[in-house]
């Protein structure tokens, strides 16, 4: 696609909202302290866990591969800094569940010394394939939220054709200004990771997407633009809505298309990515250097310093707080993410991994739900945009029938939390969405699982009979020997010819005809 | 004459569709009852037990003879009799044991240190999930452990465990709000 006008276009619903960003957009980023201590998970993306290489006691160096992939969807971790492996174990890490996962704790010895790099100035050298899997070597994954492995998603595959590549900048969720002070301050490392990306998947085009209310960030981009005199490359400011970053939705904002309701967006032409991933893709090609760091926002009422820091994966979430001037007196909660789509954590004492973009300290109150029934007023179809009916949704979640809200599309569903934002009865909206789509996984992980139990039930059952059949049959062989033999021997003695000398009988005598002049000859050494 | 004609061309029809049905009964011939398939692909295949029958198809089979009712199946709980209730069109019952909610997954583990190696528990295990032999240690392979606990009760030394299936972030699962008990139910 070529853009021959400057035209957008609307998804459906969304909400205009507070933006709050203002408050942690005041100063440049900041470089978080190194800690003494980094805790790596080694599952932070979707797809598989990877291998764990090293062991407790090693020494490692910067950039080092701790865990590798060995399945396609997968990622594998970096250390983020130089130390030793105090420790390999199941550790608290951010995830809506609270639950432990494997991690690998690093003491840091403070040299922050870089293992080998290896950095290509031409990327244009090598093919796409080669650099996918540089991408891939250096555990790049989305850095909007989701931590998709990036290599997996710029490979759409021979069939599809992809012509423009949509770098999103949008940034729609409030609170979090991460994105906007990476494109402020990154521009250029930006506009390079496009054009990588962009060679890659051999798009003609790069839309780089921008909500109009980061007016500098576009100035910087397009000042970058300008001075290298790029042809293929265009900052678009779109009206701030949210959720105007969704996948699904960006794409109908620049080009009008709808993405199919279980397709990606390569089947209509189309690749998006994260203004971060582009930038770690910069570094990773152009620099040699695999993802080790992110920016995160520290903010929310309940922060002294609001402010935007470059951290360490694996850094832990207190220490960003502590450099951010600490709590407030009032601070209530801790969210990973934005107010919107954001899960509550448990603890600061968490370690930052690649996909927590913001941090988020709230001090309102911790208020009970509502509790009101739904009124069926509808606000909540006006402004889905993925245009589903989210109070059918939550009938049929609530009364557990799966099936029926499979057939209107739950898993169409972005969990934008608009429905529960503007429902006067304040039902949490988007936990019940939740709720259907993990129990619909899991009645899937037991059919898949009982299918297995089938199949082994199955061979065992024909392998105990075949078992069977085999000693019947063996058994009626036997006796079918035995028999001719007893007849052979009848029909022998019938004929009068029984055997003069028994072979047994012969045999034991030969023996003991050998034992006796075996005893003869001792016999006589002894004498000797 | 004209009455020769009729038995002679309804004779005709009947023999070229008493050929046409035994060809298609032929060419078209279904081994077993598809049903009870269907059945047995709702069960979850522990091949437990509980539900007095030897195994899984061996339920179905009864369920579709009119012998068992739907809700004699305790690891499938609620689920699977709402599933079975809608696909043989029968108004769904209440379960037969206590625990009606969902039940806990389980696996079992053998003791090693105790175990003898006297393979009764291999002989027991309806899905071949318990590695050994015969004066050797056993062993449980977890992952096709169904939790039928049908290896426990031949030990002889009572060196096997129930465990819980560990959760893993991978396999949790969001509750329902707390208000869920207003929601209403469609």
């Amino acid at each position: 696609m070529t853009r021959t006008s400057n035209q957008l276009w609307h998804f459906h619903g969304g909400l205009k909202l507070d933006s709050h960003k203002a408050m942690s957009t005041a100063s440049p980023i900041v470089k978080a302290k190194l800690p003494t201590r980094l805790v790596l998970p080694v599952q932070q993306h979707i797809g598989k866990a990877g291998v764990i290489l090293v062991k407790v006691g090693d020494r490692v160096l910067k950039g080092q591969v701790l865990a590798e992939c060995n399945e396609y969807v997968s990622a594998p971790v970096h250390a983020p800094s130089s130390g030793r492996i105090v420790d390999i174990d199941e550790l608290p890490a951010p995830h809506p569940s609270g639950l432990n996962t494997l991690c690998i704790v690093i003491e840091t010895d403070g040299e922050d010394k870089w293992a080998e790099r290896q950095p290509i100035q031409q990327p244009a050298s090598k093919s796409p394939a080669e650099l996918r899997q540089l991408i891939r070597n250096a555990g790049i994954v989305g850095l909007g939220g989701a931590a998709f492995p990036t290599a997996v998603k710029t490979n759409p595959g021979p069939q599809a054709h992809i012509e423009t590549l949509i770098i999103n900048g949008a940034e729609c969720e409030p609170y979090i200004s991460c994105d906007d002070m990476l494109m402020r301050e990154f521009a250029e490392e930006l506009i390079s990771g496009c054009d990588i990306i962009q060679y890659m998947v051999s798009a003609s085009h790069c839309l780089i997407a921008v909500e109009d209310n980061k007016p500098q960030a576009i100035a910087a981009l397009e000042a970058i633009i300008k001075s290298q005199a790029l042809q293929n490359i265009e900052v678009v400011s779109i009206p701030t809505l949210y959720p105007s970053g969704g996948e699904k939705q960006l794409i109908k904002i620049l080009t009008h298309k709808e993405v199919p309701s279980d397709g990606l967006p390569s089947e209509v032409g189309l690749l998006v990515q994260n203004v971060g991933t582009a930038v770690a893709v910069h570094n990773a090609i152009i620099l040699g250097e695999p993802l080790i760091s992110r920016i995160v926002t520290v903010t929310g009422e309940g922060v002294l310093q609001p402010q935007n820091m470059e951290v360490l994966v694996g850094t832990p979430m207190s220490e960003l707080i502590e450099q951010s001037g600490g709590y407030h007196d009032d601070a209530s909660k801790l969210i990973m993410g934005g107010p919107m789509m954001g899960f509550t954590l448990q603890s600061d004492q968490l370690p930052v991994i690649k996909g927590c973009n913001c941090l988020l300290v709230e001090n309102t109150p911790q208020q009970t739900p509502a509790n009101m029934p739904c009124i069926r007023c509808g606000a909540c179809a006006t402004v889905c945009p993925a245009q589903l009916l989210p109070q059918q949704l939550y009938w049929m979640a609530s009364s557990k029938n799966f099936d029926l809200v499979q057939d209107y599309h739950l898993f169409d569903c972005i969990e934008c939390g608009c429905c529960a934002q503007v429902c006067p009865s304040q039902i949490p909206l988007v936990q019940y969405y939740r709720f259907a789509k993990t129990e619909i996984w899991n009645q899937e992980r037991d059919r898949i699982k009982s299918d297995h139990a089938r199949v082994r039930h199955d061979f065992r059952q024909a392998r105990i009979e075949r078992e069977q059949k085999e000693r019947a049959e063996k058994l009626r062989k036997k006796k079918e020997l035995l028999e001719k033999k007893k007849l052979a021997e009848a029909a022998e003695k019938e004929a009068g010819n029984v055997a003069e000398v028994d072979p047994k009988k012969a045999a034991i005598e030969a023996a003991m005809k050998r034992v006796q002049a075996k005893k003869a000859a001792q016999q006589a050494s002894s004498d000797e | 004459m004209s009455i020769l004609i009729a038995v002679t061309t309804l004779a005709v029809i009947a023999i070229l569709f008493g050929i046409l049905l035994g060809f298609s009964a032929v060419k078209f011939h279904v081994d077993g009852d598809p049903v009870v398939d269907k059945i047995d692909a709702i069960l979850p295949q522990t091949q437990c037990g509980q539900c007095t029958y030897p195994g899984c198809r061996p339920y179905a089979e009864a369920i579709i003879s009119g012998e068992a009712n739907i809700n004699q199946c305790p690891p499938g709980g609620e689920t699977t009799m709402l599933a079975l209730a809608e696909l043989l069109g029968v108004e769904p019952l209440a379960l037969d044991v206590e625990h009606a909610n969902e039940p806990e997954k389980t696996v079992v583990y053998i003791d090693e240190q105790t175990c003898i190696g006297c393979t009764l528990c291999i002989q027991a295990c309806p899905v071949d999930a318990i590695l050994g032999a015969a004066k050797q240690m056993h062993t449980i392979i977890e992952s096709e452990c169904t939790g039928c606990d049908l290896c426990i009760p031949p030990c002889p030394v009572d060196c096997i465990y129930i465990r819980p299936v560990k959760v893993e972030p991978d396999t949790w699962r969001w509750s329902l709000p707390e208000s869920a008990q207003n929601a209403p139910r469609v």
